[in-house]
């Protein structure tokens, strides 16, 4: 089984296409570009060269996984639109991902992720074996402290390295990790599950100020 | 000999949500879905809110469209999608989508600009545009008169508003008299009640100074502040506001200025065709005052019905219809979204 398999949820705009067997997970074709502004422009064609490395055509495709964040609102929404509206096209199901967990699948003993939320903050996630035990949340990193964790993998723990207090693991790419995606949606790809609607996780309200009361006039 | 292009058109611009159908000059199918009570109540709209709503209401509002136009996207020679101007978080969101569904659908995309789709829409309603032709641009984003020459190729700008956007005068002024937003339909229908020669409110940049370096070029922040303080010394002195009579005031003080310089543009140009686009295009004093002036002197004053005149996907599919069938090349799958798209590109 063919899949896609995207991700915007940080500044690498990752597509990949996988196979999906009944006993393993193959990336066939990955492009990733890190560049934090250019998610609108760069993932269309990183899809098209994708599939053309990897030889197949997009009626080929069983479904798509896509990271559904958290992460930068603009470019979050750029994947899980694209990744909605061709599995639309093509009538196939899309599966959704935690995009943290595409870190945090791969760490050992107990990890906490965190990707650049901007504002001086950070979205994390805590882990005990790759598994998700507390999170998604955004929040400053000063504040994650109380996370047992006794490492930290991920674009934001290295940049807020000093005010997570955690050392940086190197067991984990700084971006979530297209392989890692497409094994958490794999069994879902296998037993055809439903679709998942792709609704991101914003984590944050739109910033939004409501005017005073109007004006009041006979 | 092939049939005329069928084309799907996405729009997503502000807080409208469109998805078109066109074959040709017809309109075969549209839907739309609106994120406006959401801005509502912050009283104008909200680019996050906006862009947030785009993205839940694009599938279905595409399902829609298809189904009412009785074709598949198998069936659409080229997907247009608005690339700009507008608000850029919910232009990426339709940009996006277009991606999405032309990568998948194997089909060219246009990246069309949303100006120019607001002129071409006009050909669903009378058929193909005579050339060159004048084309006023009414809209909460924006006011602009236009030189429509080729429409395939470009469009030259001749003015544009130096401050607020028509549209965004009407909803400050109906804030400032207690109305709802959108503010447009709220001011026109209050108008109906009222004398348009009730009070003198300012016509921005038609003074001679101000002509001379702005002749085609307009300023509503002027009228909208002069309509407040005028409301403000009212309240001051315990006396009630007229609401009918403002409302026709300031209302008429806009249309004069849109229309004289409207007809001053076909005239200067030797042009006889005056299409008129965008959803302050739905107001009735506007429409009136155009065909009024114009008939004067021998212009045709082109507006589609209002349903088109307000952002939709009809429109992007009817620009997109237009360059097929003129043989313009299609975009590239990374075109940007530009929200400052300039006029001058009808195709990113
Ligand atoms: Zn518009």
């Amino acid at each position: 089984m063919l899949v896609l398999v995207l991700d915007t949820a940080t500044p690498a705009i990752t597509a990949a296409v996988a196979e999906i067997t009944p006993t393993d997970v193959r990336i066939q074709a990955e492009r990733v570009t890190v560049d934090g502004k250019k998610h609108g422009e760069l993932l269309a064609p990183q899809i098209d060269a994708a599939l053309a490395e990897a030889g197949v055509k997009p009626r080929e495709l069983t479904a798509i996984v896509a990271g559904v964040g958290p992460g930068p609102f603009t470019g979050l929404r750029v994947g899980l639109m694209t990744a909605a509206a061709i599995a639309d096209a093509l009538g196939i199901p899309t599966y959704a991902v935690c995009s943290l967990d595409g870190l945090g699948a791969t760490t050992s003993g107990t990890a906490l992720v965190a990707t650049d939320a901007r504002r001086r903050e950070v979205y994390w996630a805590a882990y005990a074996e790759g598994q998700r035990v507390d999170g998604p949340h955004v929040a400053k990193p000063a504040d994650v402290g109380q996370t047992v964790a006794d490492h930290a993998v991920g674009e934001g723990a290295r940049k807020y390295a000093d005010q997570l207090g955690l050392a940086v693991g190197a067991e984990a790419p700084d971006y979530p990790s297209a392989e890692w995606l497409a094994r958490l949606a794999a069994s879902r790809v296998r037993e055809n599950a439903p679709s998942e609607r792709l609704t991101p996780l914003y984590l944050r309200r739109p910033d939004a100020v409501e005017p005073g009361a109007p004006k009041k006039v006979s | 000999m092939k049939s005329e292009p069928l084309v799907l058109g996405i729009e997503t611009s502000c807080d409208e949500t469109g998805v078109g159908i066109v074959r040709g000059h017809t309109l075969l199918g549209e839907a739309l879905a609106s994120s406006v009570d959401e801005h509502a109540r912050f009283g104008g709209v909200v680019p996050e809110v906006a862009s947030r709503a785009h993205l839940e209401a694009m599938i279905p509002t595409m399902q829609r469209a298809l189904d009412q136009a009785g074709v598949t996207l198998a069936d659409v020679d080229a997907i247009a999608v608005t690339a700009g101007p507008g608000l850029a978080g919910a232009l990426l969101v339709g940009v996006a989508a277009a991606k999405g569904y032309a990568l998948a659908a194997e089909k060219p995309i246009y990246g069309v600009n949303h100006l120019a789709a607001h002129v071409a829409v006009d050909t669903l309603e009378h058929g193909p545009l005579p050339e060159p032709a004048v084309a006023l641009l009414v809209s909460g984003g924006h006011s602009s008169l236009l030189l429509v020459n080729d429409l395939a190729r470009g469009v030259t700008p001749l003015g544009a508003t130096i401050d607020d956007a028509a549209g965004e005068a009407f909803d400050k002024v109906a804030r400032l008299l207690g109305l709802p937003f959108p503010g447009g339909p709220w001011i026109d229908k209050a108008a109906r009640d009222g004398d348009g020669e009730a009070i003198a409110f300012p016509r921005g940049l038609t003074a001679p100074k101000d002509l001379a370096t702005h002749r085609y070029d307009f300023s509503f922040s002027g009228l909208k502040t002069a309509v407040a303080r005028w409301v403000e010394t009212r309240e001051k002195a315990r006396e009630p506001v007229p609401v009918a009579d403002v409302a026709a005031s300031f209302q008429e003080a806009v249309c004069d200025v849109l229309t004289t310089k409207a007809i001053d543009a076909c005239r200067a140009n030797g042009i006889e065709t005056l299409v008129i686009g965008g959803g302050v295009a739905a107001n009735s004093r506007l429409r009136a005052l155009a065909e009024h002036r114009a008939a004067k002197h021998g212009i045709a004053v082109r507006v589609p019905r209002p349903k088109l005149c307000t952002d939709n996907g009809a429109m992007v599919a009817a620009l997109g219809s237009h360059l097929v069938a003129s043989g313009v090349a299609p975009s590239r799958l990374d075109l940007p979204a530009d929200s400052a798209m300039p006029l001058t590109l009808v195709v990113a």
